[in-house]
């Protein structure tokens, strides 16, 4: 591997990647903490990219940036995961097909 | 290599019954993506995403996972008409994806590998510490409310 | 002085508020009698006063106009409400002031303790309002105003006593039939904008097609106004309306709108001569039509209505002939005369209606020799027939002599004419046979009314106008005296006044008027006109009501028609007003019910179902959220990219 020629092309793929494989999680598991995974791996597949632009444009705000991300999404993991506790406590089941109170 | 890997185990984390399952397929990932970090001379990143991610995070779900104590879930191996259309849309999210990096990439083919690579502990405290200071005291606090919050939220009600 | 002539306009409008404001206001207002009936009468006063002055004033060729204000200016077009008086005008000004003036004093004496007297007066200073655009008007556009809103005061004070159904429908049908011509009025306004640009007399001046068209459109709003073949059926009816107000309005002023509005317009009507010889024709027939009629009707309004007509058509016979100034010479003389005869009939009317014995206080047939109970209304009553029939020296006779010399001396133009002509004679003679007959059998004859009734004669505020009236139609023949006196500068209307030379406002035909030819005529209708009166006075002073039976086996089985107004308002409502309220129905209840309301409840309908269906995009599932929003980012990005 010539680390000097190294197409970053490669890198934006996985991430894209990554990102709709997330997104069809999303979209499609049914149990709540699946779906809060997946959100996560979305948040990685940004990272990455996020990473090799800031290597692309030799700027340090890029992985600053992906500090601050990693940081929040902890932070938003832990809040999540407490109310799909708490919601499980009401009604022993994180199916999100059921959470429809807002159903006109 | 790595890419292949974690790409791999995105389709699994998605696709299995089995939430444990899942949780480990995504452990996988993050470690497959912490290598690609090092590829990209982000070390501190990479180290960081497996403490964080890895470490923390994921044990925080299987936890999760283990305390609910959930079955299976056996519906997603259906596969009807609107699993095939959000299929669609996401491949043509993906396509799109695609094109748009490639025309980036193509401005400014080579990159990389600056001697002053960012990735350094070094580096980034010293960016962190001055550029980025008041972000950083403002993510502790972030910190501290997500905790309260989740303590509140996942308390017992009597 | 030229500052209060827009009060000319105005003051009738502001009499008209006050008393239409105040007596809705305040009930106690509506009683007092004397106060509304002197504002009234002041309202319409003042103007005469101003244009009496602006015509003792008056210098020829320089009319004097006045602006109120501008009502629209655009690009293309624009009209103001500005007024001029000319010599036509002044005239018409005159007479309409005069004369109405003297019908408000009069209606304050007939209307005495009728519970609507405040609108009465309100709508009768309305018409005058109207009347007065209509006349002094510098443009189509104030005409059409004074137009329109003179029909809808006559409907006003035609269906004045509204709780009776029959009145409200002669109202309905007056303003009806007035409406058909005014809508060929207004296609002829549009016609003539958008041949000149300009709605303004003076800038009107046609030829070819265009003035065929307009001549005969404005024709046709004539013939609905002033009550000609074929939309005179309005005006018998009229005769539901209080006298004083048929005395005005179907006497005097308004039928007389149409009239004037043609002989403003002489130069249009003289280019083309077809249209004026159906003018004629229509005329001729009306008036003979009409004069048979009266012959056989015993309701004394219904005769002077059809004397109405009848002497319209006369004027519009003279149009037709080209002798625009000598239909407004006769405009004016019968103004005087049949306002008299009208106030005459009203001052009957109310005297056998006081005495409260008879079933039907207009019906000649049950009354009789009440010229010695009436004598002023009797003696004016008398002076105004003997008018009418055109008997020399007052005033019928110079109008109704030149008009029938015009006819005859237009034949030279179009033979036709001299039908018209003999038509005239005929009619003349039949007018004044039944004008001598309801007349005697009114006033003189047997009393054949019971023996307890004592009539009385009328107030002066009745008698007064009455006998102002009947001097006017004594002397007001001398204003145009013939051609053959003095070689016609005697003729101070036509030659002197209306179509002078150098700066005629309206302009007559030329006609070769041989003076011996002349006068032959004049002495033939003369002695016409003696014989007819003569006849007709020995006659039923023979026989009295009996004569009524001599003269049915003289007609035949005519009579039943001229009894039946021919038949003209029954073949009307089976050839047009059934069909009409045929479509009305069925476009109510099928058209309306079906497709309309199914349109609306339809649409009603559609608007709930699409609800139904986008009801469902809130499911309350997250995931069709989720779905919904990466949807919108998949097509923005490839819009952005694509774009």
């Amino acid at each position: 591997m010539d680390l000097l020629h190294v197409n970053p092309f490669m890198y934006l793929a996985v991430s894209s990647a990554l990102f709709t494989i997330g997104a069809l999680g999303v979209l499609t598991r049914r149990n709540a903490i699946v779906v809060f995974m997946c959100v996560e791996l979305m948040l990685n597949a940004v990272n990455l990219s996020l990473v090799t632009f800031s290597k692309m444009h030799d700027n340090p705000s890029g992985s600053m940036f992906v500090f601050f991300v990693m940081v929040i999404a902890a932070a938003e993991a832990v809040v999540g995961l407490a109310i799909i506790i708490a919601l499980f406590r009401n009604r022993q089941d994180v199916d999100i097909n059921n959470v429809n109170i807002f159903k006109w | 290599m790595l890419s292949v890997i974690g790409i791999a185990s995105g389709i699994g984390l998605i696709t299995h019954r089995s939430a444990v399952y899942s949780v480990l397929f995504a452990v996988l990932n993050f470690f497959c993506i912490a290598g690609l970090y090092l590829t990209l001379q982000a070390e501190f990143l990479a180290i960081t995403q497996i403490i964080v991610y890895a470490g923390a995070i994921m044990v925080l779900f299987l936890f999760v996972v283990m305390l609910l104590n959930l079955g299976d879930d056996l519906t997603g191996a259906k596969f009807n008409a609107t699993k095939g259309i959000t299929f669609l849309i996401g491949f043509a999210f993906f396509a799109e994806l695609i094109v748009i990096f490639k025309s980036f990439t193509d401005q400014s083919p080579l990159h990389l590998n600056n001697p002053y690579s960012y990735g350094t502990v070094e580096v980034i405290g010293k960016t962190l510490m001055n550029d980025y200071l008041f972000p950083f005291e403002l993510v502790s606090v972030i910190l501290l409310a997500a905790l309260m919050g989740a303590m509140v939220i996942a308390k017992k009600h009597n | 002085m030229e500052a209060l002539l827009p009060l000319i306009i105005l003051s009738p409008f502001i009499g008209a508020a006050i008393i239409g404001i105040w007596g809705l206001l305040s009930p106690a207002f509506r009683h007092q009698e004397k106060l509304i009936g002197t504002i009234g009468t002041l309202a319409v006063f003042l103007p005469f006063l101003l244009v009496l002055n602006t015509f003792l004033n008056y210098q020829h060729g320089q009319p004097v106009t006045f602006e109120l204000f501008s009502w629209m200016a655009t690009k293309n077009f624009s009209v103001d409400f500005s007024y001029v008086l000319d010599e036509a005008s002044l005239l018409m000004g005159l007479i309409v002031t005069g004369i109405g003036t003297m019908i408000h004093v009069y209606s304050i004496g007939y209307m005495h303790h009728d519970k609507g007297f405040y609108r009465y007066f309100l709508y009768l200073n309305l018409f005058i309002f109207s009347m007065n655009n209509l006349i002094l008007g510098d443009n189509l556009l104030v005409l059409f105003l004074g137009w329109e809103g003179v029909g809808a005061c006559s409907y006003f004070l035609i269906g004045y006593w509204f709780e009776d159904m029959a009145k409200a429908m002669a109202a309905q049908k007056a303003f009806v039939a007035n409406r058909i011509g005014d809508f060929a009025l207004l296609v002829a306004m549009f016609i003539i904008f958008n041949a000149t640009g300009s709605l303004k007399f003076a800038d009107i001046s046609l030829s070819g097609d265009v003035a065929f068209w307009v001549a005969l459109l404005v024709f046709i709003a004539a013939t609905g106004k002033s009550a000609q073949i074929p939309l005179y059926v309005w005006l018998p009816d009229a005769m539901a309306g209080p006298t004083p107000v048929s005395a005005l309005i179907h006497a005097a002023t308004m039928v007389t709108s149409g009239i004037y509005l043609i002989a403003r317009m002489s130069e249009v009507f003289l280019q083309v001569p077809g249209v004026m010889v159906l003018i004629a024709v229509i005329g001729g027939l009306t008036a003979i039509l009409a004069a048979l009629i009266a012959i056989a009707q015993n309701d004394i309004k219904k005769v002077l209505a059809y004397s109405t007509v009848s002497q319209l058509g006369f004027m519009f016979m003279a149009l037709g002939a080209g002798a625009f100034s000598t239909a407004i010479f006769h405009v004016m003389t019968h103004a005087f005369f049949k306002a008299c005869l009208f106030l005459g009939s009203g001052s009957v009317i109310h005297a056998m209606a006081h005495m409260h014995i008879v079933n039907d206080p207009q019906d000649i047939r049950t009354m009789g020799k009440l010229g010695k109970y009436m004598p002023s209304t009797s003696k004016t009553f008398w002076i105004s027939t003997l008018a009418i029939a055109g008997i020399f020296p007052l005033s019928g006779f110079f109008s109704k002599d030149e008009i029938l010399g015009k006819l005859f001396f237009a034949g030279h133009e179009h033979t036709m004419y001299y039908a018209v002509w003999a038509v005239g004679m005929i009619t003349a003679l039949l007018t004044a046979f039944y004008m001598t007959r309801v007349t005697y059998l009114t006033f003189n004859g047997k009393k054949r009314f019971p023996e307890e009734g004592h009539p009385h004669e009328s107030s002066p505020l009745m008698t007064i106008p009455l006998w102002i009236l009947a001097g006017l139609a004594v002397v007001g023949g001398f204003l145009g005296l013939p051609a053959v006196v003095g070689h016609g500068h005697y003729n101070w209307i036509a030659g002197h006044w209306l179509s002078i030379e150098g700066a005629p406002v309206i302009i007559d035909r030329i006609l070769h008027a041989p003076i011996e030819t002349e006068w032959i005529l004049i002495i033939v209708s003369f002695l016409l006109a003696i014989a007819g009166v003569a006849f007709a006075f020995s006659f039923y002073k023979k026989y009295d009501l009996q004569g009524d039976l001599k003269v049915k086996s003289f007609f035949g089985s005519m009579y039943r028609l001229m009894e039946n107004k021919f038949f003209i308002d029954e073949f009307y409502n089976w050839a047009i007003i059934r069909p009409f309220v045929w479509l009305g129905n069925f476009a109510v209840m099928s058209f309306d019910k079906n497709i309309i309301d199914g349109i609306v409840n339809g649409a009603g309908y559609a608007t709930t179902a699409t609800a139904g269906i986008f009801r469902q995009l809130q499911s309350g599932l997250v995931q069709k959220y989720a779905m919904l929003m990466f949807l919108a980012i998949v097509v923005l990005l490839g819009y952005v990219m694509l774009g």
